[in-house]
């Protein structure tokens, strides 16, 4: 009816008229997502609570009295406890370097963010060449006198620098990720912002800390969040370096689904998982609300 | 001390520092490289070699040559093929739909894209094991590649429509002022324009599903995909095999890296807003 009144649509009406089309254009995501993404999140929890048919928590129960639970719930806590403070001063330094004016700024923004395309198992692998027992960091400390003998880095003994270890080769590969959300956000500050507390007096680590940082909060919550979510994933890297004689929350779900073929302990790791990182996102979501108006003050 | 001293000797150290984190970067890289390039005789003496000596491709082609793998890379090449086809494939058009139009429920869209950060996506390949036996494609390239996508999507949608937000409106409306239909607007004048940065985004995806380990891990048996195969030997693996291995599966990727390095910040800068 309309078509027949209205001789013609304009061309600005035709692009801007709705119809269906938007949703029909983002139905395959949403069908995707619900298939593939909550469906199965549901399905995880599911699975570690019902067993046969029955309702039961004894896919937590074994979890929680398995002897690897409580390494792994301390190894993974621990982990995350080291490496986000670590990778943030890290992070922030490699950021801040280039985005200043320095030369071949281009260069070395690069190098920073190489790491971005290693995996957790190729990084895994590169850090196990430096730290087996005849590998390349002993032939370092050998080649400059400092032992005679190689050092045993890979101890199951010494789980403390077991996990250091680890620290260091996941240091090696995520802080890129860090890095170039840092430097987005870096990029969106104003350089007048600076200049002015420049003009008052700041020096550079005032400037940092009372303006540079409070405008890169939004950049921080987003890699925080990130960083501590793919934290509780950690995986490949420590089966890289130290084999089975340490272990993580994923580990063991790995472990408990493809080696003792139980999918309900399995899914009761994957639930765990799901409900330390759920709540760590909450946590950093609170601390970290800006309201507009700080950022302008 | 002057301010122009204070001034030189802070720069000093700016490039120190500089440079000390660059090392850092291209110390563990280097090394793999020189370990995956030097014979399985010089990774067997102790101390190794810290400089090339004999470079030579034995050891790479022990480890390729080594049962499974190239099987593996194979499965490996076609499930990032069918990642790709299905994240740029599904979340083109929704990523284009954030980018264009105004309707109800975008922003919830966005925010669900956004906040499926929040999940430990890994987790997914637990119970999406039980969910491919009961649908036949358990231990599939297919059902590796599905998991990829669950991945792979929310960033294949953000990136797709910033890209799409940085395109001028007029364009679009230019040509369909001169009788394009929406659908040949987009295929002849906004596709052309897109082009290099989906290429990135298309790059960055490919770099998620070959470094993707614990869901290609879980979800095979014997038809493994590269990472997962290489995770499958790795307690008895030799020192040849993992320095050739962790090169192989590094190379690759670090190669994309540096071909979409100019697009990096574009795309996260989108993730970050």
């Amino acid at each position: 009816m309309e078509a027949a009144v209205a001789p013609r649509a304009t061309i600005g009406r035709r692009l801007r008229r709705r119809e269906g089309l938007p949703y029909w254009l983002i139905l395959p995501t949403v069908a995707y997502m619900g298939i593939f993404f909550v469906w199965p999140m549901i399905q995880a929890f599911e699975l570690s609570v019902r067993v046969g048919g029955h309702w039961t928590f004894s896919p937590f129960r074994t979890m929680y009295h398995d002897i690897r639970f409580g390494q792994a719930l301390h190894f993974t806590l621990l982990f995350i406890a080291i490496i986000i403070p670590v990778q943030f001063v890290l992070a922030l330094t490699m950021a801040l370097i280039a985005n200043s004016d320095i030369r071949f700024r281009g260069i070395f923004l690069f190098l920073f963010i190489l790491p971005l395309g290693a995996s957790d198992l190729a990084a895994g692998l590169a850090w196990s060449s430096i730290f087996t027992q005849h590998g390349y960091l002993n032939t370092i400390l050998q080649d400059l006198g400092l032992r005679h003998t190689p050092y045993i880095f890979i101890n199951p003994q010494h789980q403390t620098q077991l996990t250091l270890e680890i620290v260091a080769a996941e240091v090696w590969r995520s802080t890129a990720l860090i890095t170039v959300i840092l430097m987005a956000g870096l990029q969106g500050i104003p350089k007048e912002y600076g200049e002015a507390a420049e003009v008052f007096g700041a020096g550079y680590f005032r400037r940092l800390w009372t303006v540079t940082l409070p405008m890169l909060k939004p950049a921080i919550q987003v890699a925080l969040l990130l960083r501590i979510v793919l934290a509780f994933e950690v995986f490949a890297v420590v089966l890289a370096i130290g084999g089975q004689t340490t272990t993580t929350l994923a580990l063991e779900a790995w472990n408990w689904q493809t080696s003792y073929l139980n999918p309900h302990v399995a899914a009761a790791y994957a639930a765990l998982i799901l409900a330390f990182s759920l709540v760590a996102a909450a946590v950093v979501i609170r601390l970290f609300r800006t309201r507009p108006e700080q950022l302008l003050r | 001390m002057s301010i122009r001293r204070r001034k030189q000797l802070s720069r000093v150290m700016l490039y120190t520092l500089a440079v000390i984190l660059a090392l850092w970067t291209l110390f563990p890289i280097y090394l793999i490289t020189l370990g995956a390039f030097s014979t399985e005789n010089a990774i067997y003496s102790y101390p190794l070699q810290l400089w090339p000596h004999h470079v030579t491709a034995s050891t790479l082609s022990f480890f390729v040559n080594s049962a499974g793998v190239i099987p593996s890379l194979e499965r490996s090449v076609w499930v990032l093929l069918i990642t790709l086809a299905l994240s740029l494939g599904v979340g083109l058009p929704a990523g284009y739909a954030l980018a264009r139009f105004k309707f109800p429920g975008a922003n919830l869209l966005r925010l669900g894209v956004v906040g499926t950060r929040a999940f430990p996506i890994v987790i997914l390949a637990i119970p999406l094991a039980a969910t491919f036996i009961r649908w036949g494609i358990d231990d599939s390239v297919l059902g590796v590649a599905i998991a990829h996508t669950a991945l792979a999507l929310p960033f294949a949608i953000l990136t797709t429509s910033s890209i799409f937000a940085g395109i001028s409106v007029e364009l679009e409306e230019a040509a369909m002022t001169l009788g394009c239909s929406r659908a040949s607007a987009f295929a002849r004048v906004i596709l052309p324009l897109a082009l290099p940065g989906l290429a990135a985004s298309a790059i960055f995806v490919v770099v998620l599903s070959w470094n993707e380990v614990f869901a290609a891990s879980t979800l095979t048996v014997l038809h493994r995909t590269l990472p997962a195969q290489v995770v499958a030997v790795l307690d008895q693996a030799l020192l040849p095999y993992r320095f050739a291995g962790g090169f192989f599966l590094l190379a690759p990727p670090l190669v994309m890296i540096f071909v979409i390095r100019r697009f990096l910040f574009g795309m996260w800068g989108q993730v970050v807003k």
